[in-house]
């Protein structure tokens, strides 16, 4: 168990000026674990975020920064002296070696006596439940199966930390979910601190105590899941976590600056949002909404008159037992919303949707960073770095 | 359909007709060798005739004796390999999972080497093995052979070494495992059908050499190339002892071929990844 640090960290992979390997892959990358903490670190592909990983693992140089575990300066320490483990996308199983001998690997090359091996391995089988499969080599093994020994051999060499590359991408969507509550038990069981790379958002949401989500090599923010979903720093965090995505809508603020307009729909901008308006300078700002907290309302006749209410017509309807997704055009953009099963919609005709005032997020036109955040719950750890 | 047929059969005679026409010459080898070298050299071809082992007799007394050649063309031939291997896999080692920018040029031009002919390097290198005193001598026959291999073993090892997924480098990286130890315990038992295979083939080119062998040799270390060339003599050509010295010298690469193919086939498949 250790806690992790990384400050400033950097990557550059020093191509020529202009081409695409110029740019930083990481850049400026801070964060403080706690002692045993499960961090995910989560972005679309060529975020930086496998990069940063492969970073603390040693298998790339960081560029610039330091990177410690357990307090120990590990920038220029070989892989095998980080004291940590790693588990990959592709398993990376030792094809000719049995389940047993590649579990017990990193111990035979540290001359661990021999009845010591058997019992880690034993131990790390038995949690994992595979010890039928000792003797096995990885080819007679399913996917599922594969990635046990894969977490196996991670477990056995009882690391400060553990390392997991998308290492449930392989599998199919069933196996994926059993997966994923196996390394959170897992995880809970072992207390060792965890890094975990993925690109689904749902995984991070449901596996993370503390998520990193990353776009083109920065941070973009580092925070709880629930934290995430409530209060995204940016539109691409808002849009990113929550499935289907956020909707966003573009608004005029009224001229007492208390009311964000569009042709065909009106929002009232209250508490710290309304604050923030008092004192932003552009005209219009992006209003953003999640489907699950639009409803449908019953036409009274009264048009688009009300407040937090907009109007469209329904371009798709997509029953799905539970819910059923709409999508209503919205002045130029298509707004999705879910919807109760009861409710009776068809296609074309035009709705009232509602969304409660305080579920609103608005940001800024330019810099699309949120505006009128209320303060978090917990202060985000990378900033007392 | 009737049509599709009708070129199915053929291409399969055309096949055959290939095949056979190929084969001839090593057929029309195995029948001379056990001719008389009076039927050998008849103008009426004979594929019937009485066999006869006076050409194997009288071959195997030639010169020093086929063992003396046989000897100096195994030593040679293994040794040079085994020697080739050996440099080469941590050359393709390196060059598989550690490339810099020049690995690639490095690659080309050392293949690039072979694109000279033997012929147009037979001087300087005589000049300097004659200097060496390494003339007709075995080792300095080995040390050609391997030059002239080393740069097909570096391709062939390094593209099995391209097979393996980089990813079981790194774990075996992070497992604790040096260099060395990835290399012996992780990539030569993975890479060990390829190496096989790639061993048999610079076995069987440096086992058929004859250029260098015919020009750099003389009694001493003569292989059985020279054994073979020796039956065209000042006195005239010895078609059926030729053939019967020929019969000697493919026969062992071929038996060896046969075993060593069933025992590449049977290749290690990546069970690990995907």
């Amino acid at each position: 168990m250790a806690i992790v640090e990384l400050k400033n960290v950097v990557k550059n992979y020093g191509g020529h000026k202009g081409s695409k390997d110029s740019a930083n892959a990481v850049e400026n990358f801070n964060l403080l674990t706690e002692d045993g903490e499960f961090v995910v670190l989560v972005g679309p592909s060529g975020c930086g975020k496998s990069t940063t990983m492969r970073m603390i693992a040693g298998l790339e140089n960081n560029t610039g920064g330091e990177i410690r575990i357990s307090g120990r300066d590990v920038s220029a320490v070989p892989p095998k002296d980080r004291d940590i483990a790693m588990v990959f996308q592709s398993y990376a199983l030792y094809p000719h070696m049995s389940v047993f001998e590649n579990m017990a690997f990193s111990l035979r090359l540290k001359k661990t006596p021999n009845d010591e091996v058997k019992r880690r391995v034993n131990e790390a089988a038995s949690i994992l439940n595979i010890e039928h499969l000792l003797e096995r080599k990885p080819r007679a093994l399913s996917g599922g199966q594969r990635q046990r020994v894969a977490l196996g051999r991670a477990i056995v060499r009882q690391p400060q930390v553990f390392l997991m590359d998308e290492p449930l991408s392989n599998l199919d969507a069933k196996l994926r979910v059993d997966m994923r509550a196996e390394i959170v038990k897992l995880h809970r069981k072992l207390g060792v601190t965890t890094f975990y790379v993925t690109h689904d958002q749902v995984e991070a949401m449901t596996m993370g105590q503390r998520i990193v989500v990353m776009l083109d090599g920065k941070i973009q923010q580092v925070d709880t899941p629930q934290n995430l979903y409530e209060r995204p720093n940016n539109m691409f965090v808002a849009g990113f976590i929550g499935t289907p995505s956020m909707n966003f809508l573009r608004a005029k603020i009224a001229s007492d600056r208390r009311a964000l307009e569009g042709e065909s729909f009106r929002f009232k901008a209250e508490g710290a949002r309304g604050t923030a308006l008092d004192t932003h300078t552009a005209n219009e700002v992006w209003v953003g909404v999640r489907p699950e907290h639009l409803r449908y309302v019953e036409d009274s006749g009264h048009g688009a008159g009300l407040e937090n209410m907009m109007r469209g017509t329904i371009e798709v309807v997509e029953p799905l037992g539970a819910v059923t997704m709409v999508q209503v055009q919205i002045d130029d953009a298509r707004v999705t919303a879910q919807l109760d099963s009861h409710v009776q919609v068809t296609l074309g005709e035009t709705i009232t949707l509602a969304c409660a005032g305080e579920k609103l997020h608005l940001f800024d036109a330019d810099s699309e960073q949120a505006l009128g955040l209320e303060q978090p719950v917990s202060e985000p750890l990378s900033a007392a770095v | 359909m009737t049509e599709s047929r009708l070129t199915n059969t053929l291409l399969t005679l055309l096949t055959y007709a290939v095949a056979i026409v190929m084969f001839f010459p090593i057929l029309w080898m195995f029948l001379t060798a056990f001719k008389t070298e009076q039927t050998a050299f008849d103008i009426v071809p004979h594929f019937l005739f009485t066999p006869t082992l006076d050409s194997f007799k009288l071959a195997l007394a030639q010169g020093n004796g086929y063992w003396h050649y046989a000897f100096n063309s195994a030593l040679s031939a293994v040794a040079s390999t085994l020697i080739g291997l050996v440099l080469a896999v941590p050359a393709a080692y390196a060059m598989a999972f550690f490339p810099s920018k020049r690995t690639d040029f490095t690659l080309v031009w050392m293949v690039s080497t072979k694109f000279i002919p033997a012929v147009g390097v037979l001087i300087p290198v005589f000049m300097v093995y004659k200097s060496l005193g390494l003339l007709d001598n075995i080792w300095g026959l080995t040390m050609l052979f391997t030059a002239m291999n080393l740069p097909l073993i570096v391709w062939m090892v390094y593209s099995y070494f391209k097979d393996i997924p980089k990813d079981i480098i790194e774990a075996a990286d992070i497992d604790g495992a040096g260099t060395l130890q990835t290399m012996v315990k992780v990539v030569l038992p993975l890479a060990l059908p390829g190496l096989a295979s790639t061993g048999l083939l610079a076995l069987i080119l440096a086992w058929n050499e004859s250029f260098w062998s015919l020009t750099m040799t003389d009694h001493k270390a003569a292989t059985l190339a020279v054994f073979i060339a020796s039956f065209k003599s000042a006195e005239g050509l010895f078609w059926a002892k030729m053939s019967a010295a020929s019969v000697l010298t493919v026969t062992p690469i071929i038996i060896l071929g046969w075993f060593a193919q069933r025992q590449m086939v049977r290749g290690l498949t990546f069970g690990a990844v995907k």
